[in-house]
Parts: structure tokens; sequence; C-alpha cells
């Protein structure tokens, strides 16, 4: 299997304060890998490291095999941030052209990979409307949209379904699934529980560590949990015997 | 490519955003055309009083205007001008020549010296050689200070300029961050100088249309006095305004949120206002006069009112280009590095 993320005894202070401490961890080729974490735990701050916005205090992070921060692999990056970074005065349109045209897609090709987006994000009907006037889930989405434009290899989405219906989720999923399947590597951070049992394999994140990593199926059997819920508690308990 | 789409994005957001489109190009020309008035100096016509043992003097002043009135004595002369039947007496006794202006009222003084000068000018050099050196211009009342909207209008175009593009260049750049957008730019791969060129080509061609409309205005509307060329002083506010794009951008990395920047308001741009020119920096304490030489409103300031009333030409005025090009340099370099606290890269 082939490594595409490598997280390497990473940790992250700001001034005095540890965010995160002696993270490991390996994201393969065609995975779906989900943080979980309450809020706090230090997700984003990781998730930010990945995608290379920030730099570690210690260890290293590489991606497709070249050390972050690289401009050159953050062209293979898709992120969507945890906070809607879009331009409220310009319609849906015109923040999908903007983004796009930053990964130098234009013309035909623009056209269409702003089509397919919007599409996916069931959101083809409001392109044209200001992005001031759309709802929390709709921005949502659009971020989202944003993210797949450049057909990036690496997904890294930051609580992509905050706000977002049920429905709409369930076929987010589904398109996560597909794009997983023809060949993107999906990291995604999540503070729902349920939610953790989509991806393929997950990381449970605690006050800055992260406390363990398996597929949902092994973590549950390790800790004769029926629920990702409880078996969060559990490692979390262990944890704190410690 | 990615420059471009920045440029194109900023251009969209700035013709949404009707009331800091009306604040850039609207404002300034509200409170140009409210000086004006309240500095008008349309159609004054002076009354100047002569005195001259210089008979060759005395009778091309009569014949030139009838503003000049010859008085015998000096004591008569002065009389008339307290009690406010002159607005300026003009004593040529060589080797000295000295104006008196009544002084209480701008638009008068400048009217009688503009008439002075404007005469002394058409008459032959070997007459008037030694008066026009070094006039000596006294008060009776008020002093140097009170000028027209000929004198103030060219600092003040400078100076609104200057003052609109930092705010509003300042807090887009600050919403960039405060929203998040700047990190989401920054997850690309954009290059930070990238950025912040992008923005200054984004915003320099609003302000390039912003110049244009001002110095236009202030010339054929207001009727401002311009003695050079009208392509020479967009071009200084353009520098102008530029600096104060790449200033407003680099200070906005040090506020967290609208107000702060316009905290900087205080603390960057009104002390500028002391070096435009609008007062004579000559005459200022010792200590503080260096200071001039860090404000890039001096150097605009300085250009537009020597092209707008002296007539100054590329050769006199390039000195300032030059020095407010390097100031746009150097806000731009250390906008880079000051984006380098929110990714090394
Ligand atoms: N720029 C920063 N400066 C100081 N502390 C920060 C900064 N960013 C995050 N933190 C702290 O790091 C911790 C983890 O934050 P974050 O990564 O956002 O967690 P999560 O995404 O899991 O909710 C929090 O305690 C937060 O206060
Ligand atoms: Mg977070």
């Amino acid at each position: 299997m082939q490594t595409v993320i490598q997280v390497k005894n990473v940790s992250k202070n700001y001034r005095s304060h540890h965010v995160l401490q002696n993270i490991d961890l390996t994201v393969n080729k065609n995975e779906i890998y989900g943080l979980l974490g309450p809020s706090g735990a230090g997700k984003t701050t990781l998730v930010k490291m990945i995608a290379g916005i920030e730099t570690p205090t210690t260890g290293s992070i590489s991606v497709l095999d070249s050390d972050m921060p690289k401009l050159n692999t953050m062209t293979q990056i898709g992120f969507m941030a945890q906070s809607d970074a879009l331009y409220g005065e310009l319609s849906g349109k015109e923040n999908l052209e903007f983004f796009s045209s930053i990964y130098g897609l234009k013309g035909q090709k623009q056209k269409e990979r702003i089509d397919q987006a919007s599409d996916l994000v069931n959101l083809t009907n409001f392109l044209q409307k200001p992005v001031n006037q759309y709802s929390g889930g709709m921005k949502r989405r659009l971020s989202l949209a944003a993210a797949l434009l450049h057909d990036p290899k690496i997904l890294i989405l930051d609580e992509p379904t905050v706000g977002i219906d049920p429905v709409l989720r369930q076929s987010i999923w589904d398109e996560l699934y597909k794009l997983s399947k023809s060949g993107t590597t999906i990291l995604v951070t999540t503070h729902v529980m349920d939610e953790a049992e989509k991806c393929n394999q997950l990381g449970m994140l605690r006050d800055g560590k992260l406390i363990a990593s398996g597929s949902p199926r092994e973590l549950k059997d390790n800790t004769s949990s029926t629920s990702i819920e409880e078996a969060f508690l559990y490692y979390g308990g262990v944890h704190h015997a410690n | 490519m990615r420059i471009k789409a920045l440029v194109i994005r900023i251009i969209r957001q700035f013709v949404r955003d009707k009331r800091t489109l009306a604040m850039m190009f609207i404002a300034p020309l509200l409170i140009l055309t409210l000086v004006n008035l309240v500095f008008s100096s349309n159609d004054y016509e002076p009354k100047i009083g002569v005195v001259s043992d210089q008979q060759m003097v005395v009778d091309k002043l009569k014949l030139s205007d009838k503003a000049f009135i010859v008085y015998q004595k000096r004591s008569e002369a002065h009389q008339d001008l307290s009690e406010e039947k002159l607005d300026a007496v003009l004593e040529v006794e060589l080797p000295s020549t000295t104006i008196t202006l009544e002084g209480s009222n701008p638009t008068a003084n400048k009217a009688s010296i503009m008439m002075i000068e404007k005469t002394l000018k058409t008459m032959p050099d070997q007459d008037t050689e030694k008066i026009k050196l070094n006039p000596e211009i006294h008060y009776l009342h008020g002093s140097a200070d009170m000028e027209t909207f000929d004198y103030i209008g060219p600092f003040l175009i400078g100076f609104f300029i200057f003052f609109f593009v930092f705010l509003i260049s300042g807090v887009s750049f600050l919403r960039e961050r405060t929203t998040g957008t700047l990190e989401r730019l920054l997850a690309t791969p954009m290059r930070r100088w990238e950025m912040v060129v992008g923005y200054v080509l984004g915003f320099g061609i609003f302000t390039i249309l912003q110049s244009a409309i001002i110095v236009s205005f202030a010339i054929y509307v207001l009727d401002i006095m311009m003695a050079g060329s009208l392509w020479l002083v967009i071009l200084i506010t353009l520098m102008l305004a530029i600096t104060a794009l790449t200033l407003g951008t680099l200070l906005s990395a040090f506020a967290t949120n609208e107000l702060q920047m316009i905290q900087f308001i205080p603390l960057v741009v009104v002390p500028q206002v002391f070096f435009s020119g609008l007062f004579t920096i000559e005459t200022m304490a010792d200590w503080l006069q260096p200071l001039s030489y860090i404000m890039p409103l001096t150097y605009g300031g300085e250009a537009i009112r020597d092209i707008m009333i002296q007539g100054d030409g590329w050769g006199d005025i390039y000195g300032n280009v030059l020095v407010l090009l390097g100031f746009s340099l150097l806000f731009m370099i250390l906008n880079v590095l000051a984006l380098k606290k929110h990714r090394r890269l």
C-alpha cells in the first residue's frame, strides 16, 4: 500500500501551550482517514500542518514523499477550512472561478470543473447568488466544492458536514466514497462520533495526543465496545488512568 | 495567472461594494468642493496701494491694472490699509521691496500677491530685476498661514488620496485575514509575493481612476490654479496612492479588527498632514524636522504643490517620484515578510 501522508513524531506549541504532542500517523492511498476528537483536541492544528499552512514545532510531515510545507505539493491538496473562507460580495460562481484560476484552470476545463463540483454539492441553481445570501449549510457546500475544483490527489476536510442536513450529508459521504475509489486520498476531521464510523481508518485525538488509531471495526473490537463513542471513552479513560 | 485571478476578484468585490466605491471616488470630491467654497477666491479684485521713489515703476503699475492706486506718502497708504480701504501696500524703495498685506482675508492676501507677481512678471527685466529680488511680505493682521484654496488645494488632493486609499486597502486586506480567506489562500500554492502584487495591481486600477477623477475635478470644476502638467499631477497622486496602498496593507497585519485599523489614522496618517507642505517645515522645531524625511506625504505634497503652483516639470519632481516608488517597494517587501507569520513559505 502506498503511503500518502506520513506524520512523524510531530509536536506543536504556541508559546508554552502544547497543542499537539508526539503525533505519529500514516494515511495510505485511497483511504478515508478520520480524525476524531472533541473541540480543542488539536484537529485543526494538525490538518493545517499537513496542508502546509502551519509548521510543526518538532517532528516532520511528508506528503506524497516530499517534506511539508512545499508549494508544489500543495497543488495536489484540496483544503476545506473549518470556517467558510469565502468572499461574501461575490456570487458562488465567482468564488469558484477565483479558486479554480489560482490552480491554473481556465476556459472550458474550468467551466466543466465548476459545473461538476457545484453539481456534487447541489448548488447548481444557486451559483448566481451572492454568497452573503447563502445559508450556513450552503456556504459549507460551496467551500467543499472549492476544495474539489482542481481534482486534487489529497482532500483535507476540516469538519465538512457541520450544519448540513442528514440527507445531503449522506450524499456527500457517497461522493467521498466515489472519490476515494477513483484514487483520491481523504483526510477528514469530525467531532461527531457516528460520522467516524464512515471512515476506513480512524485516529482518536484528545488533548493533543493521539490516543488510538485503527479501523472503526478494530477500535470497537479491541475495546469490546458497541459504538465508537464507547471506544473513545475507553481509550480516553485508559489514558487518564496513566 | 494567480495574480490575474486575484486582480479580477478584487475588481469584482470592489464593484459590488458601492459604499466603498463612493468613499473612494466621491467623498474626496465633496470635501474638496467644500473646502473650495469655504476658501473661495473667485474674481476677487484687490486694491493695492503703491508707494515708490521709482517713477518708472509707478507709471508702469498704474497703466497695467486698475488695482494699483498710487500714494505719495507712505503714511497715507498705511492709514488706508488699516481702515481696510486697501488690501495691500507695495513699497518699492530700492534696494528694498516690501509688500504689506491687510491680512485678515486670506482670499484678498492671495489675490493681492498674485496680482503683484503677475504684474511684475510682465514688466521688462531691467525695471524689475531689483524688485523681484526678495520682496518682503508683511502682514498687518493674520499671518502667512492664511492662504486660499489655490495654495492648500494641492496638499488636500494628496492628503485625501492618501487617507482614503490607506483606509480602504488596509481594511480589505485585514478582512481577508479575519474572514479566514487569507488562510484559505495560503493553503493554495499562491506565493506570498503574488498575493501582495495582486493586491497592489487590483487596487492600483481603482487608484488610477481615483487620481484622474480627483485631479481633473479640482482643475476643471473647482478651477484650482494649475501651472504645470495635468499628467504629472496624476502621476504623483498615483504614486502617493500606491504608497498609501502598500502601507495600508502592511499595517493591517498589525491590526486585529477594523477599529484597530482606524486607530492607525491618528498615528500614521494625521502626522503626515503636518509634513505635507500645508505647514512650513522650516519653521518647525529642529528635532521635528528630520521626521519629514520619512513621511511619504512630504514628497507627494511637495511635488504636487510645485507642479500646480510653480509649474515644475519632470526634471524637478522625478526625485520625489523615485522616493515614493522606493517607499512602495519597501512596504511591499515588508508585507511579504509580514505574511511569513501566517505561512513560512
Ligand atoms: N494560533 C494559535 N495560537 C494559540 N493557540 C492556538 C492557536 N491555534 C489553536 N490554538 C489552541 O490549540 C488548541 C487546539 O485547537 P484546534 O486545533 O483548533 O482544535 P480542534 O480543531 O480540535 O477544535 C486549542 O486549545 C486552541 O486554543
Ligand atoms: Mg477545529
